[in-house]
């Protein structure tokens, strides 16, 4: 190690507060699930969240048996607010496998204390994104047609077609998220397993714990597949919202057919997702006071991620401009000029000019990336600017195409804003669970940052 | 008012009788039931219910009960109750196996019919008394698609579009199915019974009580059945009345000829046509014709076509109008000043240009004639059905001085059986009534009720007859009034003759037995004439037998019923001598300054008799492109001088009488008018057409028929959102419609082609067609935007309708539409009309993006659709440049309907919700003549297969066929220098092309 002197003011902030010991973590993490009791806010916001998931059950139902003519979609606007929130909660779902995978590959300690709840955000967001998919679909008791399967009707998939890249992308990624995110929870469990004065949660936490006993080759086997999935996670963090793109970009739609949405959208989603992160990260720390784990370091983090992609986006967005004056195709033009920015949706661009691109770098400031408020407020106006941008890049592309004559306006309907709250209530249930039931910090990871777990020498480092 | 009272009886004596035959029924049933045992009664209603049809079409639905109400507009039922019970039969639907269903053969196998290929039969359809000459194809015994024959000279194979849609009429769920006397079910013998006693009083004061209402007839043998029963009854009077019918001309000719004749144009031979407020591709008798040859001189075939040149002043942009050369908006009743003004210039005597006219029209009129008189003989004038008899007189007059009668124009004996002025026929009945001169009135295919002129009330005075008979297809508002309401044959159902436009006796063949024992008009006639049981065919039979006279009759009817017409009927062109009565054109005065309110019919369902028929009221009106109301329509600068946007509602009243409209904008309309449509509003139409719309009959008086002067306009501060097909009308400078003008033409040839961007070469090798490579060409200088294709393509691939609501959600089915675009100054802009399907595209942008290769490119060329395979992403449709792909959002097809299950083409997939559909260049048709081919062992030969919308298109804008075969019609016109492709930037390569369009303006006209 090259010795130099760093002025105690340049040293990063420390990734967990002073003071504490593997007990005292073991504790401090475990006891939400262990032993605290259901807090009054705890029951009020799953209670409500739930309420909210049952109108994506009753949307569902309004949608499978009228049909999907129940939302908002029309001729020539074949795709409103059913891919719109698919992409967004995609998008959502980037964060965890960013967080996790790639953190963990480029030896990112702070990520430890973030990469569980990141993990389980995205998870959930996945199943929400992959509820829209199938219940778009004209027919989705067929949905297994997109699959292929061995059949007699000599049904196989257009692979031409990005949805079935899209399928396949989608689904690994769901696969994946979920096995990393399991594996990850292996030495947790045993401890609630071992902790646990529950009969039944024994019984659960011990076979979800897989026979862990904590032995050096367990130990051994857990972080070479750790490591193994965390390698196979990470190409799919850049190939799932490449694959969601190409839904957009192998099509002719002036507005969709770009070669900057791969890139463009990879980073929109990481900015997403930390944006999710941080919306919800602050008020649960806040509420389990956890801010000696999830410390102002770790909110520092990930607003500056989230700069740094949002950067990316709004390069995108200029990039967009520019391509469609520079085309010199009077179609790309008028997409750009005529109808995005004058158009009868223009305010829903200007909108997200504004959320994705000018509010973000207020981060550029030190001050306000330590102040959770104006992280707060920011995260959650970068997620609505998220959304614009895929509502602008779905509907008013294909509301004003190619003949004017079948230009036409996208109107959603009660159940469009019913299936989309809905997924947010949803959403919300499994991570008001998740909290409850999951140390939602990962508890061994977090020890192995204690000075006491380093060896002798190494301390003096971090 | 009618709608109130229902279909309750009038009289107390009457109620009072009815209910003692109804205690009498119930005895009766009671006195039955008794005849059972308690228990088996009970076990016998259990089995019911357990096996009701109803509960066994549940098991097996695709969708559970209601799902399909959604969309309707017909029945829209509480969403609750609609999940309630869904959710509780939805899981029953899941585990059932389909229904077991048995094909059984004939036992006797009907001659010539062979299961799975269609018959055709030749028939005709009468409209405004006029016969629409047809060929229907009939499947297995079912009349499924009206096709035009193309051996009478009416229709050359066209059809209109009424003819295309009166099929969904037959099967019209809410005909009437029995005939009923105030509401109860009577049998034809027990209506014959009671009517002897009437009849025999009043033959006994020679019939003088009896009134017989109908529409126009030039039926010969109708005629004749009806002056047989007048001669038992001469005192009886027969009264015609149409609402939109002909007194116009009728007058007009009277006027300048003295006497009532039919008019033929020949355009073939008309260099200049001048339309004054003619919509003739349309309207009139001949239209079909008269559209084809038209557009035959319209053609640009060659690189210095022979092109006629077409000036139109209207208030309203017609279908005619969107292919003038010279289009003039002008109020409607400043047109006769116009046409003085013409008349004036070509030198007919004693007439000339008012003053009343602006020195622009004054200076366009003489540009206009000087025009004409250049073209002596070969030019033409031609008067709007709805302009007054002094503007027909007027075109007589003129077409007199321009010597074209005889030569472009040609006069015919009156079709009709009896011309009479229906509009004071009308007005006389009406009177009669009110003096209790009538005692009997049977009315015929007529609803005066809803359609008279309102300041006759005839409601009112209908019920002042003692005994009131209706004949109708529908139980209409005139039946709810009437006692006996006897349900009518649809033509499709009945013998019968008429006269076509040229005057050929056209025969009426029925396809298919009464399907609910329904009755002609010329069998209740020979019943009040006494003749007895005679039915329908022998009535037809005997009188054409006794009028022919030959020893061969029954070989030649046979063949006449074959060919569809008698041949040698066409009437012979009658020498006509001019009036030198000036007065007769002079031009009534024109109306106080303001507004003026133009009454129509509407261009869809006509007078208000479609107003039931789905395909029409959802066919959308050329230019607004509404489609299920009616709206006033006006200028922009009107709108904005009575500060009204679209969809504002106006209250229009016109000396004291009132409706309330919603304001459709419509540029090119002319100022200080606005067009309102007739028939809407009814109240009982059915389940379709009630309520559907405003009823502006209330604004029409027996003086004021067409055009109302004086009008108070008055925006009334609500809403109402219309459903409109197409909401953007501005090209954005994307060269869809090309055009140039003739004299640029002559030059560039390939005027279109300076738009095109070709792609580079594809590296990948193209796809060989060997046999047959389909392909389609659209005249854009021919189609008039007519909605004929569009409604003979639902008909053939059973297009289902959507309702207002979801047409208003942008979710209308139709496969092929009209698109309409309007250039220059809102004022008088041009008008471009571009029919699209779809373009069945080489490379095509939908075939590469479904998931599950459920579009697909035939090996003929064709994109075709895999419906069992959709799974309805709808990335297809969002692919797709030209958005011709129609999404299934609900169940919109009606799949429980009895009746409606008969109407639908057999070899065409009745698509269910969450697929896809589009245009499959009739792939059926393609299949059935490749089938043929086979058998015969030769190619599928040019013309012989002819797409839906190409069949019906009257003036024959479209081309299809084989783009291999170099010798193919469709070849050739793809070799034009003006064909072009839509978006060929993106290297689709459809194989549906437009030929450009040019115009033939007058270089005098200058802007003048």
């Amino acid at each position: 190690m090259e010795a130099r002197v760093i002025h105690e003011s340049l040293k990063p902030a420390p990734v967990i507060a002073p003071g504490h010991t593997f007990e005292s973590v073991t504790e401090k993490i475990n006891a939400v699930v262990l032993t605290k009791k259901f807090g009054f806010g705890w029951i009020v916001g799953l209670a409500i969240a739930f309420m909210l998931a049952n109108l994506l059950l009753l949307s569902t139902a309004v949608i499978l048996i009228g049909g999907v003519g129940g939302f908002g979609i029309n001729a020539p606007v074949g795709w409103g607010f059913d891919i719109v929130n698919f992409v967004w909660w995609i998008g959502i779902g980037h964060a965890g496998t960013l967080i996790s995978a790639i953190l963990l590959l480029l030896n990112q300690s702070w990520r430890t204390s973030i990469n569980r709840f990141a993990e389980a955000m995205t998870l959930f967001a996945v199943a929400c994104a992959g509820l829209f998919p199938l219940i778009h679909m004209g027919r989705p008791y067929f949905f297994y047609w997109l699959l292929p399967y061995p059949n007699v009707i000599a049904l196989w998939p257009q692979t031409r077609s990005p949805l079935v890249w899209d399928v396949f992308a989608v689904t690994t990624y769901a696969t994946v998220s979920l096995m990393f995110w399991l594996v990850g929870l292996i030495p947790d469990i045993a401890t609630l397993r071992d902790r646990t004065k529950s009969t039944v949660l024994k019984y659960v936490y011990g076979i979800l714990s897989m026979g862990w006993r904590g032995s050096a080759r367990h130990w051994h086997n857990y972080e070479s597949a750790y490591l193994l999935l965390a390698g196979l996670a990470t190409p799919l963090v850049v190939s799932v919202h490449t694959v969601v793109s190409f839904d957009f970009a192998v099509g002719i739609i002036p507005g969709w057919h770009s070669t900057i949405f791969p890139p463009y959208f990879v980073a929109g989603a990481i900015f997403s997702g930390f944006a999710m992160v941080l919306t919800l990260i602050i008020p649960v720390r806040a509420y389990y006071k956890m801010h000696d784990f999830i410390t102002d370091r770790h909110l520092d983090n990930m607003a500056k991620v989230m700069l740094a992609t949002g950067l990316i986006v709004f390069y995108g967005y200029a990039n967009e401009v520019f391509y469609a004056w520079y085309s010199a195709s009077k179609w790309e033009q008028y997409m750009m000029f005529g109808n995005r920015m004058q158009g009868p949706y223009m305010w829903f661009y200007w909108a997200l000019i504004l959320c994705n691109g000018l509010v973000p770098q207020i981060l550029w400031s030190k001050k306000m990336r330590l102040n959770v408020y104006v992280l707060f407020i920011v995260s959650i106006i970068v997620n609505i600017g998220m959304w614009l941008e895929r509502f602008i890049i779905v509907v008013t592309s294909l509301a004003q195409d190619f003949l004017p004559s079948s230009w036409g306006m996208y109107y959603p309907t009660v159940w469009d804003f019913g299936f989309f709250i809905g997924t947010i209530g949803f959403f919300l249930s499994l991570m008001f669970l998740f909290v409850r039931f999951v140390p939602m910090i990962s508890v061994f990871e977090v020890r192995m940052l204690l000075p006491e777990s380093k060896p002798k020498g190494a301390a003096a480092h971090e | 008012m009618p709608e109130d009272r229902a279909q309750a009886p009038s009289g107390a004596a009457e109620i009072a009788a009815l209910h003692a035959e109804r205690a009498a029924e119930l005895q009766r049933i009671k006195g039955r039931l008794a005849g059972l045992g308690e228990g088996k009664r009970y076990w016998r209603s259990l089995d019911e219910l357990a096996e009701s049809p109803e509960f066994l079409e549940m098991l097996h639905r695709e969708f559970p009960q209601g799902a399909s109400e959604w969309s309707d507009p017909v029945s829209r039922r509480q969403f609750l109750t609609l999940m309630g019970a869904s959710l509780a039969l939805a899981g029953l639907t899941g585990c059932v196996k389909g229904p077991k269903e048995n094909i059984y053969p004939y036992i006797r196998q009907p001659e010539q019919i062979i299961p799975g290929k269609p018959l055709f039969f030749a028939s005709a359809m009468t409209f405004l008394g006029y016969a629409e000459p047809l060929l229907v194809e009939s499947h297995m015994g079912r009349p499924t698609k009206i096709e035009g024959n193309p051996d009478h000279g009416s229709s050359l194979g066209s059809t209109s579009l009424y003819a295309q849609a009166s099929i969904l009429s037959m099967y019209d769920p809410d005909r009437p199915r029995t005939i009923t006397h105030l509401g109860e079910i009577r049998p034809w013998s027990e209506f014959s019974a009671q009517m002897a006693p009437v009849l025999e009083e009043q033959k006994k004061q020679q019939g003088s009580g009896i009134r017989l209402l109908t529409p126009t007839v030039t039926s010969p043998s109708l005629a004749a059945a009806i002056r047989r029963m007048l001669a038992v009854y001469p005192q009886a009077k027969w009264v015609q009345f149409e609402p939109a019918g002909r007194d116009n001309a009728r007058e007009g000719a009277r006027r300048a000829f003295g006497e009532v004749v039919d008019t033929v144009y020949k355009f073939e031979d008309a260099d200049v046509v001048l339309s004054l407020d003619a919509d003739f591709m349309v309207c009139g008798p001949g239209a079909v014709r008269h559209a084809r040859d038209f557009a035959a001189r319209r053609k640009v075939r060659s690189a210095d076509p022979a092109m006629n040149r077409l000036y139109m002043v209207e208030p309203m942009p017609s279908s005619t109008g969107s292919l003038a050369d010279h289009r003039i908006a002008m109020r409607a009743s400043d047109i006769g000043a116009f046409a003085s003004a013409v008349a004036a210039g070509v030198g007919v005597a004693g007439v000339e240009a008012p003053a009343s006219l602006s020195p622009r029209q004054r200076r366009q009129a003489e540009v206009i004639a000087r025009d004409l008189a250049a073209h002596k003989g070969r030019s033409l004038v031609i008067a709007g059905e709805w302009q007054p008899p002094e503007v027909h007189a007027l075109a007589h007059a003129i077409n007199g001085a321009l010597g074209n009668a005889g030569k472009t124009v040609v006069y015919l004996p009156s079709a009709e059986a009896q011309p009479v002025n229906q509009w004071t026929a009308i007005k006389d009945l009406a009177e009669e009534m009110e003096q209790d001169k009538v005692q009997l009135l049977v009315i015929a295919g007529c609803n005066p009720v809803y359609d008279a002129p309102a300041d006759l009330e005839f409601a009112r005075r209908m019920e002042k007859v003692g005994l009131r008979i209706h004949l109708g297809l529908l139980a209409d508002e005139t039946a709810a009034l009437c006692q006996w309401q006897i349900p009518e044959c649809h033509f499709l159902e009945s013998w019968g003759d008429a006269r076509a436009h040229d005057g050929t006796v056209t025969l009426v063949q029925p396809l298919i037995a009464p399907l609910f024992g329904s009755k002609t008009l010329i069998e209740l006639v020979a019943l009040l004439a006494g003749e007895g049981a005679k039915s329908n065919y022998e009535l037809v039979r005997d009188y054409w037998k006794s009028q022919l006279n030959r020893p061969d009759f029954d070989q030649f009817w046979a063949k006449c019923i074959h060919d569809g017409f008698i041949p040698d009927t066409a009437s012979q062109p009658k020498a006509v001598t001019a009036s030198t009565d000036r007065a007769a054109f002079a031009p009534t005065a024109p109306g106080a300054d303001g507004i003026e309110v133009v009454l129509r019919p509407d261009p869809c369902v006509f007078d208000g008799r479609f107003a039931n028929n789905g395909w029409l009221q959802e066919v959308p009106k050329p230019f607004s492109k509404v489609t299920w109301d009616n709206t006033a329509l006006m200028s922009p600068a009107t709108a904005k001088r009575l500060g009204v946007q679209d969809e504002d509602v106006v209250e229009i009243a016109v000396a004291g009488r009132k409706v309330t409209l919603p304001v459709c904008i419509q540029p090119g309309h002319a100022d200080d008018s606005v067009t309102v449509h007739l028939g809407f509003g009814r109240t009982r139409a059915g389940k379709v057409g009630n309520k559907v719309g405003v009823n502006t009959y209330v604004l029409r008086t027996y003086e004021a028929p067409w055009v109302l002067t004086g009008a108070a306009v008055r925006k009334t501060g609500k809403r109402y959102a219309l459903a409109r097909t197409q909401m953007h009308w501005n090209m954005e400078g994307r060269n869809l419609v090309r055009h140039t003008d003739l004299e640029h033409f002559r030059k560039e040839p390939d005027f279109v082609k300076k738009y095109d961007y070709i792609p580079p070469a594809s590296i990948t090798p193209r796809h060989e067609y060997r046999d047959n490579s389909w392909g389609m060409v659209v005249d854009l200088n021919a189609c008039n935007g007519c909605n004929a294709c569009v409604v003979a393509c639902n008909a053939e691939n059973n297009i289902a309708i959507v309702g207002k609501d979801q047409v208003r959600r942008g979710r209308e089915m139709h496969w092929i539409r009209i698109d309409q675009y309007y250039e220059g100054d809102p004022e008088s802009p041009s008008l471009h009309t571009q029919p699209v399907a779809c373009q069945h595209c080489e490379n095509a942008p939908c075939e590469v993006v479904c998931p599950v290769a459920a579009t697909v490119h035939g090996d003929e060329g064709t994109n075709d659709m895999v419906y069992n395979r959709c799974v309805g992403t709808r990335f297809c449709a969002n692919n797709c440049p030209y958005k011709v792909r129609r999404f299934n959002f609900f169940q919109y097809q009606d799949y429980t309907t009895d009746l409606l299950k008969m109407a639908r083409n057999p070899d065409v997939t009745v698509r269910s919700r969450g697929v896809i559909e589009k245009c499959s260049f009739c792939i059926q048709r393609l299949n059935a003549a490749r089938i043929d081919s086979k058998l015969e062992g030769r190619p599928i030969r040019d013309g012989e297969v002819k797409t839906a919308c190409q069949a019906a298109c009257p003036p024959q804008a479209i081309i299809f066929g084989n783009m291999n075969d170099p010798e193919s019609e469709v070849a050739k016109a793809k070799t034009l220098g003006h064909n072009y492709a839509l978006l060929t930037e993106y290297n689709t390569e459809p194989r549906l092309t437009y030929l450009g369009s040019v115009r033939n303006p007058n270089p005098e006209f200058g802007e003048a």
